[in-house]
């Protein structure tokens, strides 16, 4: 019956793909098949990882510079996008993270910059495109400085300007290339600082936004909110930023400050809700599950509200309880702890796990549900419904 | 912890199965061991033999399905939620529009012997009861007694003295020596049928979960947590009608499948069945007012799926540990040791309740709350494996080590 219920989730997955993408041509089909490939690589991974901590600093960037599947093509893109850019800078310089992110073929599409042109450009001259300002704007809000950091239109405008000309090489197909005759001429002016024409403007423009004071405070509380809690303390995001500036965006200094913080494990501070993704990962964590078919979980991933891949938008999954702990969404969890309870029921017992997992901090309400349940599939599926195993 | 559980002086039927015991024990020590068993049954009647088990997981309260309305103790422990039970089924006999429902809820009760009657649901194994297919065994217990779910089941399905000790269960060792096809109607192969290779799983494509016992633990565990509590609460509502529509067709419609599997020649000669909710710890008698009803309409689908075949069939419906004798504090009952079995077929020798019956007095409950046990559960599954596989008693020792002798006078030939 699990591998039917599973199916069943499976075929609405396909459904919804389909629905999102058109009929599948053998094409469409490989593609989507290197979209799984991708993420059953991403899981495996962080199931099987002994730094789990590496691997969630490593998601939480991949999730802040998000790309989706809007279209066939990008579903092939977004976990290349995670392993080629995110991972080999995620414990370097959050420069070269940046520069690694947004330049990626995925991010380019994704954003639309490999289709701006700068308006006086050959290209543009030649009225075949035009700029197109998405990718400067989720530059500045999403990326680096957040919204509110004072940038106006204009700014968004020359930002525009001077991300011109990268764009996905057509020769290659899969790499990203600067292509003159796509970029505007002249000098931008971006924040008051004006930048030089040509491709060695983006390095030094994407150095002055890393070390802008709001980028620091934007990192830091983005990084407190995932890591701490949804609210976090403004002292613990002050004593983050501080070292993210003074460290030049080192990202293990910044993690370190993080980390090594009191604030960090202040015991008043309320825990996350999981997202649905961490949620079936820290399930086949806990039990020392292997993925076996990365469509089953995709399946009830999405049924409990995440789809994978396909973040709804460029903010990438948000961070915060509300936007994830709904009376549909938390049914849709105990289902999920239902079924996965009973496929994996002789894959531990629960009372043993939650004690290894949580020691003193396992309420005496969990753990009466779990040893009262009448069987230990019950036993699983309350401690994977559990109010501290839905938290993290 | 092992309290002596045979300590109480001898009723009639204990007697009189003490008796044949002896008997077989004299027969089995004058002939080579095999032959003192397989002598009665032929091979060709042993592959026509079906057998069915029904576990019901979480523990059915003995005391609500078989009351002991004769026992001088009954009226103050249990009388009020007897007749709660009784109005319960009648509300829920009328809202069916079940005549032989609403009929046998009005009788008085269905009535057993002296001493004992049924749960007022329980009209197809009263029937049969009347018929003599029916055996009550009551007071029953595995040699378990603690009271953990867990433990409890570990120790039923495998057959051993102790939980855990066995790793495999006994139906599958049984199984596995004869190499009779057996299925569980199981998304996983339960602990019971692990062993065989002749065992196999079946469950249809879209399986009738036990939801809202679930819902209810979950909505239990999150009575501190305001927020998950709130959602929770919200979701329930908005699934209540979607759901209580469906609550207890996933029995009926396994069993009815069960004994249609069992039916072809080229199917299973052994069906495992399992049914979860039993775990009443609040709202008993609501509760089992729905489970019971669909317990006793799922026999009366597998017998009448299984057709002619009933005639060799036999079916054994046993729970992990009986409950606490007394309601608790939220109309429910708390986990407790004796219970009950029941045996049904065309074979049995039915129509009387088989137990040496500790009596519900203080005094007399096990540590003052439970239902004192006083007949091993393996003393019922031993003469009922034999019966189906066919097995001497070296071979009977490996399917349950250590069990005590098995009762004799189970079957009618």
């Amino acid at each position: 019956m699990r591998k039917a219920a599973l199916v069943g989730k499976q075929s609405a997955t396909e459904k919804v793909i389909k629905d999102e993408l058109g009929p599948m041509t053998p094409f469409h089909k490989e593609l989507r098949q290197t979209n799984l490939q991708g993420l059953a690589r991403r899981w495996q991974h962080t199931i099987e990882s002994t730094t789990p901590v590496t691997e969630r600093w490593s998601q939480f960037w991949s999730n802040h510079f998000c790309v989706a599947a809007t279209d066939s093509t990008m579903s092939a893109l977004v976990w290349p996008h995670e392993y080629e850019a995110i991972r080999p800078h995620a414990l370097g310089s959050y420069k070269d993270l940046l520069r690694a992110a947004i330049l990626h073929p995925a991010m380019l599409l994704y954003l639309d910059n490999a289709q701006s042109t700068g308006p006086q450009s050959k290209a543009g001259a030649r009225r075949e495109k035009g700029l197109n300002e998405n990718l400067a704007r989720e530059l500045l809000e999403l990326h680096t400085l957040g919204v509110h950091a004072g940038y106006t239109q204009q700014d968004v405008k020359q930002t525009a300007m001077l991300l011109t000309g990268w764009t996905v090489s057509q020769k290659t197909g899969d790499k990203s290339a600067f292509v003159p005759a796509m970029h505007q001429p002249g000098t931008k002016v971006v924040l008051g600082k004006t930048y030089r024409e040509g491709p060695e403007a983006l390095d030094v423009f994407l150095t002055d936004l890393s070390r802008h004071t709001a980028c620091a405070r934007f990192m830091a509380s983005k990084l407190c909110r995932h890591f701490v809690t949804d609210d976090p303390s403004p002292v613990l995001i002050n004593a983050v930023a501080q070292r993210f500036t003074k460290s030049d965006g080192d990202l293990v200094e910044t993690a370190n400050a993080l980390f090594g913080h009191d604030l960090a494990w202040a015991p008043d501070n309320p825990p996350k809700f999981k997202r649905p993704e961490e949620l079936v990962i820290s399930a086949n964590r806990m039990l020392k599950l292997p993925v076996r078919s990365i469509e089953q979980h995709l399946g009830a991933v999405l049924a409990m509200g995440q789809s994978l891949g396909r973040a709804p938008s460029p903010q990438g999954w948000p961070d915060r309880t509300e936007e994830w702990l709904s009376p549909d969404a938390l049914l849709k969890r105990v289902q999920w702890a239902d079924l996965f309870g009973d496929a994996y029921r002789e894959s531990a017992d629960p009372r043993e796990v939650m004690r290894l997992a949580f020691a003193e901090d396992l309420s005496t309400s969990t753990a009466h549900a779990i040893e009262r349940a009448e069987s230990g599939a019950q036993a699983l599926a309350l401690a994977l419904a559990s109010p501290e195993f839905l938290r993290r | 912890m092992n309290s002596a559980p045979f300590d109480v002086p001898l009723s009639l039927t204990r007697r009189d199965g003490l008796r044949a015991l002896v008997r077989a024990a004299a027969l089995a020590c004058a002939m080579p061991a095999r032959l003192a068993f397989a002598a009665p049954t032929t091979s060709r009647a042993n592959s026509q033999r079906r057998l069915v088990i029904v576990l019901l997981r979480g523990a059915l309260d003995g005391l609500a399905a078989v009351p002991a309305t004769g026992d001088p103790a009954w009226a103050e422990l249990r009388g009020h939620a007897e007749a709660a039970a009784r109005s319960q089924a009648l509300a829920s006999a009328t809202a069916a529009g079940n005549a032989a429902g609403i009929a046998a809820a009005k009788a008085s009760e269905l009535r057993l012997d002296t001493t004992f009657a049924l749960h007022p649901a329980l009209t197809t194994l009263h029937r049969w009861y009347l018929q003599k297919e029916l055996m009550v065994v009551h007071a029953v217990a595995s040699p378990y007694r603690e009271r953990s779910h867990f433990d409890a089941q570990q120790l039923l399905e495998s057959g051993g003295d102790r939980p855990y000790v066995q790793t495999t269960g006994w139906l599958g060792r049984a199984l596995q020596s004869t190499g009779q096809p057996a299925m569980a109607l199981t998304v996983a192969m339960p602990l019971a049928l692990r062993g065989a290779d002749s065992a196999s799983t079946w469950t249809p494509e879209r399986r009738a979960s036990n939801h809202q016992d679930l819902m209810m633990r979950v909505a239990q565990m999150y009575r501190d947590d305001v927020p998950l509590a709130n959602a929770l609460s919200q979701a329930m509502g908005q699934q209540d009608i979607a759901m209580g529509a469906d609550h207890d067709r996933g029995l009926i419609s396994l069993a009815r499948q069960a004994g249609k599997f069992l039916s072809d020649p080229k199917g299973p000669r052994v069906a495992w069945l399992e049914a979860g909710g039993w775990d009443t710890h609040t709202q008993q008698a609501g509760r089992l007012g729905r489970l019971l009803p669909s317990l006793d309409e799922a026999l009366a689908a597998l017998r009448n799926a299984l057709g002619q075949h009933w005639a060799t069939t036999t079916v054994l419906v046993m729970t992990e540990f009986g409950r606490s004798a007394a309601l608790n504090g939220t109309g429910g009952t708390d986990h407790g040791t004796g219970g009950v079995a029941f045996l049904a077929g065309g074979e049995v020798a039915g129509g009387r309740v088989v137990a040496d019956w500790p009596g519900l007095a203080r005094g007399q409950l096990l540590d003052s709350r439970d239902l004192k046990p006083t007949l091993d559960i393996r003393r019922l599954i031993g003469p009922v494996v034999q019966r189906q596989f066919v097995l001497g008693s070296s071979a009977l020792e490996r399917i349950l080590p250590g069990a005590p002798d098995g009762l004799v006078d189970l079957y009618r030939t």
